[in-house]
């Protein structure tokens, strides 16, 4: 009862708060859907306790979704040590973030609407992570989708909003048609979608193959490939980045629904909760592993660059999703949901302290016209500051458990790519620390550089925004301490059980307790190196950054561009399915079809019947003429017949 | 209950209020009401009665069910032979589902001649359900055919500006295929003796012949699918029609192609099918590609939704021809979707037409500012035609795609590609219609829902949730049917095969 009321109190909340808008007003929906949250958050901590902590495994099946044939399969939740931790960790995280957006959306229009699609989309994630076969996976997966497209959109005068919001949903599709495809695969080879029938016969398949677009393929290397490109949509990992800081359209809380607790870490979860395909399949996890590294490194590089408060933070997560993918990438899965947890802590911090920055700055999110406002938002600036800690993985805060961990993962791992993903890592880790001080120096400290009208209405936030806010920086200084142990430390097999599966060859989780001293202190000397070098350029000496953008101007655009990944997908794809859309359209139907097809034909008859209605003259002389000659060729048959 | 002649009484039915339409006199505004009325009621009595098939309907065996068979033509084996199975019944229900939903759709949209309005579409409604209820060939053509009048007719009159082209393509296009179908028929009549449908399903043909006749039959279905390259009638046809007539143009009579090639191509001519299969995946792949892409770059809202429907009707031929569980219950249940999901966007459409008499995209802008209910409604059926999880489009698309899987790979991922294309262009549509800021005067002033137009979709709403939450009602029911065709078309196969080695 406890675990269904932990998924559907948030859909309950959804239908009241979007049904009944009209009859429950502002103030009703917002209670409703508060309400419906901190009970799911209730129910999402004792089911943390009871499976978690308590060891048991529950399934509750509710109904048949589809059976066709042999391809059937139930609407149900499995509670397992994985989805306990992830229940736990949405709900709080969504709850909190519910309760911040009654003061931060005080003055919209259309409060109803925005407290309902946050719970519908909390609904989504619920039922993602409580999944019992891939198909549910899957609705939950499209579901975050659909929410993230209807948030981003929020605001739905902006084209911008609205422009990023489609990019958000058909990004993701693009990453869900891997992952449809995956799952067809999965089919096809195990005869079932269902996780537990899957995982049980998944030994004896490790050596199958699978003919895909005419090639012979190892069929879980492939399976777990294609799944693993729904990850990639989902988890904004480079190519499939794009749509993530443009997400940032949305109202500030929805972005830190998206990058704490919903959404993003759907695609760490997934290839978690497949551990046990992936585990066979040592191609696709060094794919997985690259593409986190590099993901962590470039989207860190731009991070470093960008003006925009809340863009910065938004590459912070890519680079830090990043990080989350290589662990699982070099065997780690444990220590990526580590990091998931805290980072969720942390990250929601840092969205919704951004948040009350742009509160009190009257709605400006360019930081270069912030600054010197540390004074008048004492609770703001300490959690940034607790946020930006954690975040950098500086001793004793939440990251630098997590990040330490998966650091020291990967060198453990032993082979190219965990020394690859080691290195990039340790790179990425200098600029964290670089851009999270960077931000923190050109938001509060300095010169103020907005105007006085701007400046006149610095305040700090209302008690319902600054409260979650302290409660999540409680959360940013403590989930490492507190989890260490429990998810990645000793006896972490304990905890996990059977929800994560590694061979008994992969033993980085061990491994890391091993390693040299000089790996353990790697990160944090880097966080310390990018923290100083953020202070040089930007508190001590604030023309240094100017100057170096000047001097390497092609770099700093580009970083500053983004890579200019968007112009190249521009390029490549958006136009020209609309050229491709429009001459198809024009010469394909109209010219070639239908000017062959049904209008030639019409023509073709039209001409002809003309020019036999051209006979017709209605002059008597040229039918007497007509006559003549047919009488004329009557004869001369007639007569050359007898001849003969 | 059990004992009446159920189907003939759906079928024929809407035939009776059509008489009494017919002998309405009086002044016209009195004619129109009472017009209205009585096809209103007379369709919700036969949509109640169909629920009746469904509820009554034993979904343990594939034989033909509520059977009745009268002489007719004893003198040349036809007779009045009528029935359904798994595959049929829905067809049947969604027919006389919509129906009334178009009565009331075009009660204030039509104004002239109401009358014959009306009539034409009772007439069409038993028309449908005949051919999906006709186990005998004279019947069904003779309703296959019978279809294309009174359509004909709605488009003609009731139609846009330029609907005199569009109806006659519409009629040249279908008749054409027609043709060849009905050569066809006459071979099978005289190769069998009979114009059963159940016996002739049974019969054994040489090799040559079924490739012939596939091609024959596989004319005339493709032009009502409508497949690529024949599909260029439905966008014309779609825009000239009236709002009701779009409906049922794409919920049912599309449907009437897929299910020609369910009933007859697939099991009556196994070898030809056989033979057949890549072309039909050629066509149905360039179809989900190509016409996404057109779909994207047009700019009249109903000209973009013909587009997309031909789009999902790919993915039905290429179900049905995956001869796979899967890829035929999803064939058949995006078939029921597409019924319910494109009738609705036609009727989205329908609302804003009947308020600015404008179809054009570019027409209207944040329409959500004024109508939050129709923007709810819009977005219901946007994902719907996208196939997100959780509505109908998804299950039927999933499960083709499933199907195509387990035959090819290469066809699976080609049209999967639909997936991606078909969200650009929904979203793109309902980005410039109903979001954005709302500027221009007349749109200022635009109108909500009516309570009419609620009741219209409400029932569709409904369905497209239920459809896609608990499939099971629906899949259940063809199971049977279904199954049986795969392994008769199987047996088929193997025996020609076994032949074929004995041969040699």
């Amino acid at each position: 009862m406890v675990y269904a009321a932990a998924v559907f109190l948030p859909f309950l909340g959804f239908l009241i708060a979007g049904g009944l808008m009209r009859f429950i007003g502002d103030r009703g929906a917002q209670l409703v859907t508060c309400g419906g949250l901190v009970l799911a958050a209730v129910a999402g901590v004792t089911a943390f306790v009871e499976v978690g902590l308590g060891g048991q495994r529950v399934t509750i099946e509710l109904f048949t979704w589809i059976d066709s044939g042999s391809f059937e399969l139930s609407w149900a939740l499995r509670y397992d040590a994985l989805s306990a931790v992830m229940v736990a960790t949405v709900t709080v995280i969504s709850a909190l973030i519910h309760i911040y957006s009654v003061g931060y959306m005080a003055h919209d229009p259309s409060i109803p609407r925005f407290m309902s699609y946050l719970s519908l989309f909390t609904f989504f994630m619920l039922m993602l992570v409580t999944a019992d076969n891939l198909v549910q996976l899957y609705f939950g997966w499209e579901g975050v989708g659909l929410c993230s497209y209807l948030l981003i959109g929020f605001w739905y005068d902006r084209p911008s909003a609205n422009a990023a919001a489609i990019k958000a949903f058909i990004v993701n599709r693009i990453g869900d048609f891997g992952f449809a495809l995956g799952i067809f695969g999965v089919f096809l080879l195990f005869g079932t979608v269902e996780l537990d029938a899957i995982f049980s016969s998944v030994a004896d398949q490790k050596d199958a193959t699978i003919h895909f677009l005419g090639y012979e393929f190892h069929a879980l290397t492939l399976l777990c490939l294609l799944l693993f490109m729904g990850a990639m949509g989902k988890s904004a990992q480079v190519p499939l980045h794009t749509w993530l800081p443009d997400a940032m359209e949305g109202p500030t809380p929805v972005s830190a629904l998206i990058h704490a607790a919903t959404m993003v870490t759907a695609g760490v979860f997934m290839v978690v909760r497949l551990s046990p395909l992936f585990e066979y399949a040592p191609i696709a996890l060094a794919v997985v592993a690259v593409v986190g590294a590099s993901t962590a490194i470039f989207a860190a590089t731009v991070g470093c660059v960008q003006n925009d408060i809340k863009r910065v933070i938004a590459y912070s997560t890519c680079s830090q999703l990043g990080y989350m993918f290589f662990a699982a990438g070099v065997g780690a899965y444990a220590a990526a949901i580590f990091h998931l947890v805290t980072h969720a802590f942390f990250k929601a911090l840092l969205f919704l302290g951004s948040g009350s920055v742009i509160h009190a700055m009257s709605d400006e999110q360019d930081m270069r016209k912030m600054g010197g406002i540390w004074r008048m938002v004492p609770v703001t600036y300490a959690v940034m500051w607790v946020g930006s800690l954690a975040l950098a993985g500086v001793p004793f805060f939440a990251g630098y458990y997590s990040k330490d961990t998966i650091l020291e993962a990967a060198f453990a791992a032993g082979s190219g790519t965990g020394a690859f993903a080691f290195w990039i890592g340790a790179g990425a880790a200098l600029l964290t620390a670089f851009y999270s001080w960077r931000l923190l120096i050109m938001t509060f400290h300095g010169e103020p550089r907005a105007d006085e009208r701007v400046m006149a209405h610095v305040h700090e936030s209302p008690k319902v925004m600054t409260l979650p806010l302290i409660a999540l920086a409680a959360g940013a200084v403590f989930s490492g301490l507190l989890f260490y142990d429990l998810l990645v430390g000793e006896g972490w097999k304990e905890f996990w059980r059977e929800s994560i599966f590694t061979l008994p060859t992969t033993t980085v989780l061990e491994d890391l307790h091993h390693v040299p001293g000089w790996v353990k202190l790697l990160p944090v000397a880097m966080a310390a190196l990018g923290i100083a070098l953020a202070y040089l350029m930007y508190a001590l000496r604030p023309g240094l950054a100017g100057v170096l953008a000047g001097r390497f101007r092609a770099v700093y655009l580009f970083l500053l561009n983004k890579w200019y990944f968007d112009e190249l997908y521009d390029f490549l794809f958006v136009r020209p399915a609309h050229v491709i859309g429009r001459g198809l359209w024009k010469s394909g139907d109209g010219a070639l079809i239908d000017g062959v097809g049904p209008d030639g034909v019409a023509a073709a008859t039209i001409e002809l019947a003309r020019r036999a209605s051209r006979l017709q003259t209605g002059y008597l002389y040229h039918y007497a003429f007509a006559m003549l000659i047919g009488v004329v060729f009557l004869v001369s048959w007639y007569l050359f017949g007898l001849v003969r | 209950m059990t004992d009446w002649p159920i189907l003939s009484l759906v079928t024929f039915l809407p035939l009776v209020g059509a008489f009494f339409i017919l002998v309405i006199r009086g002044p016209e505004e009195v004619v129109a009401r009472n017009a209205r009325s009585v096809a209103l009621w007379t369709s919700l009595i036969t949509f109640i009665l169909s629920l009746g098939l469904w509820v009554n309907f034993d979904t343990t065996t594939a034989d033909y069910q509520f059977v009745e068979k009268l002489e007719w033509l004893p003198a040349f084996n036809i007779s009045y032979h009528m029935g359904v199975d798994g595959i049929s019944v829905f067809f049947v229900i969604l027919s006389t589902f919509l129906t009334p939903l178009c009565v009331v759709a075009s009660w204030e949209a039509i104004q002239v001649r109401v009358k014959e309005y009306m009539i034409s579409f009772l007439v069409l409604e038993t028309m449908m359900v005949g051919m999906f209820g006709a186990l005998d060939f004279v019947p069904f053509y003779m309703f296959f055919e019978g279809v294309l009048i009174p359509m004909f007719l709605i488009i003609g009159v009731w139609g846009g500006k330029n609907r005199v082209y569009a109806a006659f393509k519409f009629f040249l296009y279908t008749l054409l295929g027609s043709v060849l179908m009905l050569l066809a028929i006459l071979v099978l009549y005289f190769q069998g003796g009979t114009t059963d449908i159940p016996t002739l399903t049974g019969m054994e043909l040489p090799r040559s012949l079924q490739l012939w006749l596939w091609l024959a039959f596989f004319a005339s279905f493709a032009v009502k699918v409508p497949m690529w390259p024949v599909h260029t009638w439905l966008p014309d046809a779609h825009v000239e029609a009236p709002t009701a007539g779009s409906v049922i143009l794409a919920a049912v009579l599309l449907k009437m192609g897929a299910y020609g090639f369910l009933r007859f191509s697939v099991p009556m001519l196994p070898l030809g099918t056989d033979f057949f299969t890549p072309l039909i995946y050629a066509l149905s792949v360039i179809a989900v590609i190509y016409t996404s892409l057109v779909a994207l770059a047009q700019e009249d809202m109903k000209k973009l939704i013909a587009y997309s429907s031909v789009a999902h009707m790919g993915y039905v031929t290429i179900g049905i021809f995956t001869i796979t569980v899967q890829g035929m219950q999803g064939a058949l249940f995006q078939m029921l979707s597409h019924g319910v999901v494109s009738a609705a966007l036609f009727l989205i459409v329908g609302v804003v037409y009947d308020r600015l008499h404008s179809r054009e995209i570019a027409r209207y802008e944040g329409l959500v500012h004024r109508m939050p209910l129709y923007a709810f409604v819009f977005m219901v059926f946007t994902l719907a035609s996208v196939g997100l999880p959780g509505t109908s489009g998804f299950i039927g698309e999933f499960l083709v795609l499933v199907g195509a899987f387990l035959v090819d790979t290469w066809v699976a991922a080609l049209a999967a590609t639909g997936m991606i294309l078909g969200a650009a262009y929904m979203l793109w549509l309902y980005r410039r219609v109903i979001f954005g800021k709302l500027t221009r005067a007349d749109l200022l002033a635009i109108k909500d829902l009516s309570l009419r137009e609620v009741v219209v979709f409400a029932p569709l709403v409904a369905a497209v949730f239920w459809m896609g939450i608990y499939p099971s009602s629906f899949l259940g029911v063809m199971e049977a049917s279904v199954t049986g065709l795969i392994d008769n078309y199987q047996a088929s196969l193997e025996a020609a095969k076994g032949l074929a080695v004995a041969v040699r």
